[in-house]
């Protein structure tokens, strides 16, 4: 039988020095959605993430896309972790750093080619920064880099998308750009994981949501499980956010 | 040139080659301070190595060596890891400790062993020549020479190899680990790298000195370049210019060639944090005076565009309104008629179809931060490439 679940995440626990930043995690997110993940600060959101992907190692507890390991199913799966993880004064320019989505599928030693460069300029097209193209990424604003990374997350050319605050200090235009890109992919069938701050676009934005912190809270489509009970339980105070319609 | 001479300049190219390549990833990893670490920590390595093979060329003494970089930097993150104390102060908790072995290991066996601190410490080129390599008979050059030789090969066949992979697991730890290039096994193999290359090095440099060769090349062509390609490239070229002037210096001064290296080695990143084109000081200090000018002729014309009366506008009035000196007044004055965005009629200032279109332009940047309309500005103007 086919798993209908993209991701399966079964009793995962995570601990830093000994202590639990994820206890006991249970989650299926089904083929298709654009799910967002939120919780407070420190609730686990990109270790969740981060897990999911080998970055880190869980003490207990297993992961599969689609059924298999992580490790056996790296190219059904690409990632934009978060902005500020990595030194935008880094040495290199807008495509080169497009062009990085590729090197999973090079495999070691191997470099890109012209394959990989047409891939790239293609990706930096969708997302409206073909002019940019050379221009080395300090240089860039920060909607502009958010952009780039989503652009170096579409040449991987996946099935299941995981995003680390992809819309963290980019202004409204961009927001919307992307939301638009993620909505078009969520149409063309791929999945997407998200970590969202902004709680009151993700009626919005999304269809699927998990609430977190530390604990699983839930999880579920947004029209059902997305309202103040679940919010007060997440957040621990009497949580009250406007989802008008 | 005598032979010597020119064999001294060429170990010396090679170590800055050797030392330039790894030094440049130290660098965009902002891991400088560990290779200051590893240079001093391998020495009770090297004392060890060197009580078993009684060789200083031997690669024994080069592994085991190197084997002390590589548990130096596990020793650092072990300390790291515990949340107690920072990186830094990991470090220097580290290296001394393991820099007291050797130099306690010296001293108990000093009477007996033909290797004291100075020339750990600071090396002589000068001697490198006179060990020499004998093969069945035949002088095949200086012993240094060779090793050194095959420590640069080694280290530019991995950097070929594995430079896409260095690359984004430098910029990118996390992504790089989702692709599966594994980050740990980059870091480990750009340490054990940079652990080889410090303890070869260090016979003709000294431990300390590789520390120069390795960062200053690499912190001079980062104020040069966006590139890493070039970065690699230009740290080479300035590790290789700075050994040989660096030669040459000593050679006058009858002063330590590896002093004298690393010398050259600071003259040149000052020369170029004082005139390199972008992040140079003088630019930078350029820009800013530009930037303050660009500032002032935007709010001149801001003036113009939203005073149609002619009292605000005449030419005499315009400083008391702004509220500049003169000679600030006649700067921008100038800089706004020499680009046709200003007319001067009768002593009244009038705004150009120019002027009120790049006023509107800089005008909507400034409130709205979209830069796709003022592009084609940034060429122009250093206020508008943010």
């Amino acid at each position: 039988m086919k798993n209908k679940f993209a991701v399966q995440v079964d009793d995962l626990t995570v601990a830093y020095n000994y202590k639990p930043v994820l206890w006991d995690i249970d989650l299926a997110v089904p083929e298709g959605v654009l799910m967002a993940i939120v919780g407070p600060n420190g609730a686990g959101k990109s270790t969740l993430i981060k897990s999911v992907l080998g970055i880190i190692k869980p003490i207990a507890g297993s992961v599969a896309i689609y059924g298999k390991p992580y490790n056996k199913q790296r190219k059904l799966v690409a990632y934009v972790p978060q902005k500020g993880s990595v030194d935008w004064d880094f040495p290199t320019t807008a495509i080169d750093v497009v062009m990085m989505g590729t090197y999973g599928s090079l495999g070691w030693i191997k470099r890109p080619g012209q394959k990989e460069k047409k891939a790239a300029l293609e990706a930096l097209e969708k997302v409206g920064m073909l002019a940019f193209k050379n221009r080395q990424i300090s240089q860039l604003s920060g909607g502009q880099q958010q952009r780039v990374f989503l652009a170096r997350a579409l040449v991987q050319n996946a099935s299941i998308y995981f995003m680390d605050e992809p819309f963290q200090g980019v202004d409204a235009t961009t927001e919307i750009a992307i939301i638009n890109i993620l909505k078009e992919l969520r149409k063309a069938g791929k999945t997407l994981v998200v970590v969202h701050h902004d709680l009151q676009t993700v009626p919005e934005y999304f269809d699927w949501v998990t609430f977190l912190n530390v604990k699983k809270i839930a999880t579920g489509p947004v029209k059902e499980i997305f309202n103040d009970d679940n919010l007060t339980k997440t957040y621990g105070i009497n949580y009250k956010v406007a989802i008008n319609k | 040139m005598t032979s010597p001479q020119i064999e001294i300049q060429m170990i010396a190219a090679v170590v800055a080659v050797a030392c330039a390549i790894p030094g440049v990833f130290l660098v965009l990893r902002k891991m400088a301070l560990i290779s200051d670490a590893i240079s001093h920590s391998i020495l009770p390595g090297i004392v060890a190595g060197f009580f078993i093979t009684q060789d200083l060329n031997s690669p024994l003494l080069i592994l085991l060596a190197a084997l002390t970089g590589v548990i130096t930097v596990i020793l650092v993150e072990a300390i790291q890891k515990t949340g107690l104390v920072k990186e830094d102060t990991a470090i220097g908790l580290v290296f001394p400790a393991l820099f007291s072995i050797g130099v306690i290991m010296i001293a108990k066996n000093a009477n007996d062993v033909h290797l004291d601190i100075d020339a750990v410490l600071l090396g002589e080129l000068a001697f490198a020549p006179f060990d020499r390599l004998i093969l069945s008979g035949l002088d095949m050059g200086p012993k240094s020479l060779w090793l050194m030789g095959t420590i640069l090969i080694l280290s530019l066949g991995l950097l070929f190899l594995f430079f896409k992979e260095l690359k984004v697991s430098t910029f990118d730890a996390g992504l790089s680990s989702a692709l599966g290039i594994s980050p740990i096994v980059m870091h480990y193999g750009l340490m054990s790298v940079s652990s080889v290359t410090v303890v070869g090095a260090f016979d003709a440099v000294g431990a300390i000195l590789v520390v120069a060769l390795m960062i200053a090349p690499a912190a001079t062509a980062y104020l040069l370049t966006s590139d890493l390609k070039r970065m690699l490239l230009l740290s080479i070229v300035f590790g290789v210019f700075s050994a040989i002037a660096g030669y040459w210096l000593a050679h006058f001064l009858d002063a330590s060639i590896s002093g004298s290296m690393t010398t050259v080695l600071g003259v040149v990143f000052l020369m170029v944090y004082l005139f390199a084109p972008r992040k140079g000081l003088l630019s930078v200090l350029y820009r800013q005076k530009q930037q303050r000018t660009e500032v002032s002729l935007i709010t001149f014309l801001l003036h113009l565009n939203n005073h149609s009366e002619e009292e605000e506008r005449h030419i005499n009035h315009l400083n008391e309104h702004i509220n500049w000196q003169k000679i600030r007044a006649k700067t921008i004055l100038d800089l706004a008629q020499k680009n046709n965005m200003i007319l001067i009629k009768d002593e009244i200032v009038f705004l150009t179809e120019k002027g009120k279109d790049f006023t509107q332009r800089a005008l909507e940047y400034i409130m709205t931060n979209k830069d796709e309309r003022i592009e084609h500005m940034k060429d122009d103007f250093f206020l508008f490439r943010g």
